[in-house]
């Protein structure tokens, strides 16, 4: 992900950059009519959070229209699994302001969970293991 | 080597002893992530170890649903709802679907108008995330009764067919509703502080972020049953 080099990490980490009004010490009152100091932190307009939510609108309505029709086999799958990433990717990098993080906090994050991938690889062999031990010495199968 | 002036600075400070040694040597004056708030580093990492516990939980039931040799029951009729005499397949999960989004896009704007510094805006957006987050555990409360009462399911069988299927649900969907139950309580808690203006003086409102990650992970969560108990 090269999130230092496109425009929108850009246009994120000019305000980001400003200086951090900080009172001198906490006595120093501000007065009633000075200005809020700057504000700080992630700033994005509101649009982007609605034209994200209108988009996973969309998508869970495209997943459940999937199961509304009926749809089956690989086509099926295939269709429920694409909602479901586009679905996380959006929370995770718009909500969850991954796309803005720094590399290593993202990096540190999202490579652990890859594993898992191998845990389920493992799982799926082992359970495809048992269902045919099953079918064979128990008799259940069809 | 000849000591320089700067290891001569550094040997004259005493090493730390004990416990303190252990951190000060692993820390070593290091920051790994820079710029970022100690609390919301750690909650990512706190969501890591989250990660690993719902997908050990969705691996064991993929496990279990590929090894049995009994039907395993349909949810697509198991969790359809007669609205009108017309039977809707899965409605509820539909709607509680777009009840956990919704939450998600207000708790979004929450945490804009926190880094905004417009208190009113913040805590009344994290009041309707929780009062959304509330209504999805009340809708999922219908749910298993729904499941308990009329369709006889129960951890160790249910007429339908594979018993595994009442185990998964109510140990995925479970800890799921856990989760939503503590971030409704958390969000009521870090709002009626944002409300105080607690935040004020200092002008930060990261603590809102903070909640905000844990809010939208489990919405994650949420993305991920659907996909796989519910519409697989």
């Amino acid at each position: 992900m090269a999130a230092d080099t496109d425009n929108v990490a850009d246009r994120v980490a000019r305000p980001a950059a400003q200086p951090v009004h900080r009172p001198a010490s906490p006595h120093e009152a501000a007065p009633a009519t000075a200005p809020a100091p700057p504000a700080h932190g992630q700033q994005h307009p509101i649009g982007l959070y609605l034209k994200v939510w209108g988009y996973l609108f969309v998508l869970s309505t495209l997943s459940y229209l999937v199961d509304y029709f009926q749809l089956e086999g690989p086509l099926r799958y295939t269709l429920i699994l694409a909602f479901m990433v586009l679905k996380a990717g959006l929370i995770v990098a718009i909500f969850m302001h991954m796309a803005w993080e720094r590399l290593s906090l993202v990096y540190a994050i999202l490579v652990p969970p890859l594993c898992l991938g191998t845990l389920v690889l493992l799982m799926a062999i082992e359970s495809d293991y048992t269902f045919w031990t099953r079918i064979i010495f128990l008799g259940k199968g069809p | 080597m000849r000591p320089t002036a700067l290891n001569e600075a550094v040997d004259s400070v005493p090493p730390a002893q004990g416990w303190r040694s252990v951190a000060a040597d692993w820390s070593s004056d290091q920051e790994v992530f820079k710029k970022v708030h100690w609390g919301k580093a750690m909650m990512w990492i706190f969501l890591l170890s989250d990660t690993f516990v719902f997908t050990s939980f969705l691996t064991s039931y993929m496990t279990v649903r590929m090894s049995t040799t009994a039907p395993w029951p349909n949810p697509s009729e198991v969790f359809a709802l007669s609205v009108g005499g017309h039977t809707l397949p899965l409605l509820l999960i539909a709607i509680m679907t777009f009840v956990l989004i919704s939450s998600s896009g207000t708790m979004a704007m929450a945490v804009n108008f926190g880094y905004r510094r417009e208190r009113r805006k913040t805590a009344l957006l994290m009041f309707a995330t929780a009062a959304l987050g509330a209504t999805f555990v009340g809708m999922q409360a219908f749910e298993w009764t729904k499941l308990i009462v009329e369709e006889g399911v129960r951890p160790w069988g249910n007429p339908m067919g594979a018993p595994q299927f009442g185990s998964c649900f109510f140990m995925i969907t479970g800890f799921h509703g856990l989760h939503v139950s503590a971030g409704v309580i958390y969000l009521l808690v870090i709002a009626s502080k944002v409300a105080r203006g607690r935040y004020e003086k200092k002008g930060n409102y990261e603590v809102v972020e903070i909640a905000g990650l844990y809010w939208h992970f489990v919405d994650l969560v949420w993305v991920f049953i659907f996909a796989l108990f519910y519409l697989w």
